[in-house]
């Protein structure tokens, strides 16, 4: 019908080769280029030496990229059919952290699982987006605006949340609550709803400040006021914005940047890697760089508007929206724009979990890309 | 499907919403990066500089000190250091036992220097070890990136080639004490030393020369990547040439042994010390290495005090030596004249008290002269008699008691000129006759040190009112002698005073030696022996005691002091032997051989120029 005309014909039986060829092999150059920034700034952090980090991280972008790819092809329906089973995986890993932590060292974020360690907030973050995209595509116009929808997206965020928050990790329990309050948006809810939800939180600052722990209150309070400590709490926030600063227009170039070479800025190939980047490329490179991402993000946001399925919509918008959340809170936060919470810049900071995260998140866009032409069943199980 | 559409329809308008947000949040991201690198930019890029510049001072290399004939008294030589900067260090503790197995620090040396770093604030470099053999250097520079907070330097320390020679008067270096250290960052250079005593300290600011800075790139951590030019050097310390003559210190120290004496010589023209000696000594290069606990309590409870400077700081009844100088006091007040004579038979009442001559026979007839050769007491009390305090005082400080000559050294004492406002000030009584009769043969409560006896002897053997001096600006080995004006008292009392001094040396006198070559330079002098205790009339009746059967700390000090040649004045000297017996038998002996040595010394130089 209407639909079928918006969106041309059906096309549902490719071969796996067919939807390779249909990749937009634009947007995975792109996000190749980013983490080929990453590289060059590990490599630059390490001193300018391939070992120990830029090395290790290219072997893990290149199992990542093959992660992305075979995402990518797989088709939709399984996505859509995984979707709620791939929430109560991500929850049960959460659990099962829960329960080394208390009986290992406390603060336990990462489950060593052999060949790596696995955050399992991380894939949470991924798992609440399809799980909420789920929900959302069984409920017609009607029954999305309706704040009976709100029940269940609820639960599915709030508990994910609060375990993650118990961790303690404010900065990815953030972000998991951020990414759905977008589905939500995108689902359809009503726009007054986020207007007073945002007045709610606004309201509730103080009330969390209570509950937060004395490290995260530090974080906070340097935030406001860096200078005062510049020493001690303040001191990475500090370095960080004079390494910023100090690159300039162009930067000092690449392995003269004296911030981040003589080692006066913080977690360098982590947190602030960003910092590193503009020391020594300056604002050019770092306006590039957050157009890269900009790009690959913009892509994922629109993509849904060439969608048929509202699953497909949004899961590429919420994932688009998560990721990009990811970008803006770890640059905000190297700028001395929010507190310092610990979050890195995927892709270009150092370590696996962030970058499979991101790459398991963009092969979901990519696979709603390459199958935004097919039709999936209001409920049930979407396979033909 | 309608509906399918409004939710479409929804969906689009709220995505390219969030689009358009987050193409805001990237604008508005870049729009900070552009406030801090452009606009801000100037700001942080001289932060960013001054966290990566750092300037570094050099030490100047500190001046040398030499003898009067340019040897080197203090030196500076290699030194192969090892220091830890306790702020910089991760685990002081196992960062110490790391190093402590490469240069082999006991269990004893490494509780020590944690207890040090305890103490000390956590900038303040401490020395781990010093004095390293190039192997062991090496070994612990290879280990250094490893260690952080360890710092080794091939610096320069201190030495003094002739430590026990001139102990008493160079002092030595120490580290910089915890409340000075932030005063001058100077004193944070690791293994940084400032003068702690002696010429060492009073002429800091003249050995010390200006450090220099260099700019260095620095790491967080403060270790340095490279140096940035320009670099000023450091500029070195100015030299110290003292007005001694290593030779004749070397001399004098031999002569007073291991004996608690002080000896000081004096160019009779110059009044330049020429050796200033006190026994026993000690070797002030331990000090620089950080003497070890022992040997410090061996110098403090040695009863023969090797840490105090007898020379200047001993102060003592100067006996029968200032008999010359209060025949000058009573020749001036008219009292006696050169022919004056008075008989000697032991004894001389005084009121109800009975004052004795050291011989009990007592000296018979004895003119001035002869007073002063043979050391007559009862002539002397005869004299003091009839004299006024007063005058007796002003006279002695005339000849320079009762004055501090500030030579540079430490514990220089002012000795003591009784008069009647002394006694007034510090008893509140009123002046004794009988007291005069005492300071009148030196004892009471008259008190001089060496280096003051040496130069009541250089005025009255020149004629001038010299002033002493141990460091000389320019050392001209012949300065004039008019440079200090003539003494204010009569030539010709004190040629008579200076004829006692002779006949004391002659057949007869009190420091006659039988044995001494006619052709010998002849010598001027006079002994004294000051007592010690007071000598009660019970043991008057049965007889003195021998001194030798007392114990070392009661018996007589042994003083002398002298002048040579007799007809042209060149050196005069003080010496004392604290508790050495006799002046005749004790002290007389060492200032005459001193003395001959020090001519010998003289007129050898002028050979030895004459020819150059």
């Amino acid at each position: 019908m209407g639909t079928t005309r918006m969106f041309g014909p059906r096309r549902v039986d490719k071969s796996p080769l067919q939807r390779l060829l249909d990749l937009n092999w634009g947007m995975v150059l792109i996000n190749c280029l980013i983490a080929g920034i990453g590289f060059a700034m590990l490599y630059s952090v390490a001193g300018g030496s391939w070992s120990p980090w830029a090395e290790t991280q290219s072997i893990r972008f290149a199992g990542a990229l093959l992660v992305m790819l075979v995402i990518a092809v797989i088709d939709i329906r399984y996505w859509m059919a995984f979707a709620y089973p791939a929430w109560a995986i991500g929850l049960g890993l959460l659990l099962a952290v829960e329960f080394v932590g208390a009986t290992g060292m406390g603060g336990q974020r990462w489950l060593d699982i052999g060949f790596m360690r696995l955050q399992p907030s991380e894939l949470m973050k991924i798992a609440v987006v399809m799980a909420l995209a789920r929900y959302f595509h069984g409920r017609n116009y009607d029954q999305s605006r309706s704040l009976r929808s709100l029940f269940i997206p609820l639960v599915l965020m709030a508990v994910p949340m609060a375990l993650v928050m118990r961790q303690p990790d404010l900065g990815t329990s953030l972000m998991i609550v951020m990414g759905g309050v977008a589905i939500l948006f995108l689902a359809g809810l009503p726009a007054w709803l986020f207007a007073v939800g945002g007045l709610a939180v606004a309201g509730a600052i103080p009330v969390a400040w209570r509950f937060m722990r004395d490290y995260q209150k530090d974080r906070v309070l340097t935030f406001l006021n860096p200078e005062a400590d510049p020493l001690g709490a303040g001191y990475q926030i500090t370095q960080s914005k004079i390494a910023l600063g100090s690159g300039g227009m162009t930067g000092k170039g690449f392995l003269e940047g004296t911030q981040s070479q003589l080692n006066f800025l913080p977690e360098m190939k982590t947190d602030f890697i960003f910092t590193v980047l503009a020391e020594e490329f300056g604002l050019i490179g770092a306006s590039i760089t957050l157009g890269l991402y900009g790009i690959v993000l913009g892509y994922g946001l629109l993509m849904g508007l060439g969608c048929r399925s509202q699953f497909g919509r949004l899961l590429a918008g919420g994932l688009s929206i998560t990721l990009f959340l990811y970008v803006m809170i770890n640059v905000a936060m190297v700028m001395g724009l929010m507190p310092v919470v610990g979050v890195p810049l995927p892709m270009i900071s150092y370590g696996g979990s962030a970058m499979l995260t991101w790459m398991i998140a963009y092969g979901l866009i990519l696979s709603v890309a390459i199958h935004r032409h097919v039709t999936l069943a209001p409920k049930g199980s979407g396979l033909a | 499907m309608a509906r399918e559409g409004l939710r479409y329809q929804l969906f689009s308008r709220r995505a390219l919403l969030l689009a358009g947000a987050q193409g805001l949040v990237l604008t508005g991201l870049g729009g900070r990066l552009y406030y801090l690198s452009v606009v801000q930019g100037d700001q942080y890029k001289l932060r960013a500089e001054k966290n990566r510049v750092a300037l570094r001072l050099i030490a100047p290399e500190r001046g040398e000190v030499f003898d009067r004939y340019r040897r080197k008294l203090a030196t500076n030589r290699p030194d192969f250091r090892v220091f830890l900067i306790p702020e910089q260090a991760d685990e002081i503790k196992a960062t110490l036992e790391k190093i402590g197995q490469l240069v082999k620090l006991d269990d004893r040396r490494l509780a020590r220097l944690e207890r040090q770093i305890r103490r000390q604030r956590k900038f303040v470099p401490v020395t781990v070890a010093q004095g390293l053999d190039w192997r062991t250097f090496s070994r612990v520079n290879v280990s250094v990136p490893d260690l952080p907070g360890v710092v080794t330097d091939a610096g320069l320390s201190r030495f003094y080639p002739m430590g026990n020679e001139i102990a008493h008067l160079i002092g030595y270096l120490a580290s910089p004490g915890e409340a000075e250290v932030s005063s001058n960052p100077l004193y944070q250079l690791p293994g940084f030393k400032v003068g702690r005593q002696g010429l060492e300290r009073r002429y800091e600011s003249r050995l010390r020369g200006a450090a220099g800075t260099r700019r260095v790139e620095v790491n967080a951590v403060g270790r340095e990547i490279r140096e940035l030019p320009p670099r000023q050097e450091a500029q070195s310390g100015n030299d110290l040439q003292l007005t001694l003559d290593i030779d004749l210190q070397r001399f004098a120290m031999e002569q007073l042994g291991e004996e608690a004496a002080g000896a000081v010589v004096m160019n009779a023209k110059t009044g330049e010390v020429l050796a200033l000696a006190s026994a026993p000594t000690f070797d002030p290069n331990e000090f620089t290495t950080g003497i070890s606990q022992e040997n410090w309590n061996a110098l403090l409870k040695d009863p023969r005090k090797p840490l105090i400077n007898k020379a200047v700081s001993g102060q003592y009844p100067p006996g029968s030596t200032v008999k010359p100088i209060i025949a000058l006091a009573a020749l001036e007040q008219g009292i006696v004249t050169e022919e004056t004579t008075h008989y000697c038979n032991g004894r001389h009442r005084f009121g109800n008290r009975t004052f004795r001559c050291w011989k009990r026979g007592g000296h018979g007839k004895q003119d001035l002269k002869g007073a002063i050769s043979n050391s007559c007491d009862v002539y002397f009390y005869k004299i003091a008699e009839e004299l006024d305090i007063e005058h007796m005082a002003d006279m002695l400080r005339r000849f320079g008691l009762g004055h501090q000559y500030d030579l540079g050294i430490d514990g220089e004492k002012d000795g003591l000129v009784p008069d009647r406002a002394w006694k007034r000030a510090a008893f509140n009584q009123p002046w004794q006759g009988g007291e005069t009769l005492n300071v009148g043969i030196g004892q009471g409560a008259l008190l001089a040190t060496p280096l003051q006896l040496a130069v009541m002897t250089a005025r009255l053997a020149s004629g001038r009112a010299l002033e002493p001096s141990l460091v000389s600006e320019d050392l001209e080995t012949d300065a004039p002698d008019t440079a200090f004006s003539a003494m204010d008292v009569n030539p010709l009392h004190m040629r008579i005073a200076r004829r006692g001094m002779e006949m004391v040396m002659e057949p007869g006198g009190t420091a006659f030696d039988f044995r001494r070559k006619k052709s010998a330079p002849k010598q001027a002098g006079k002994t004294g022996t000051a007592q010690v205790r007071r000598i009660s009339e019970a043991e008057h009746q049965e007889g003195v005691r021998d001194n030798d059967e007392l114990p070392w700390a009661m018996r007589d000090h042994a003083l002398f002091i002298g002048y040579a040649p007799t007809d042209d004045p060149q050196v005069a000297i003080g010496l004392l032997v604290q508790h050495g017996g006799g002046g005749s038998s004790d002290a007389a002996p060492l200032g005459r051989a001193i003395m001959d040595k020090a001519l010998e010394l003289m007129a050898q130089r002028r050979t030895e120029e004459g020819e150059a």
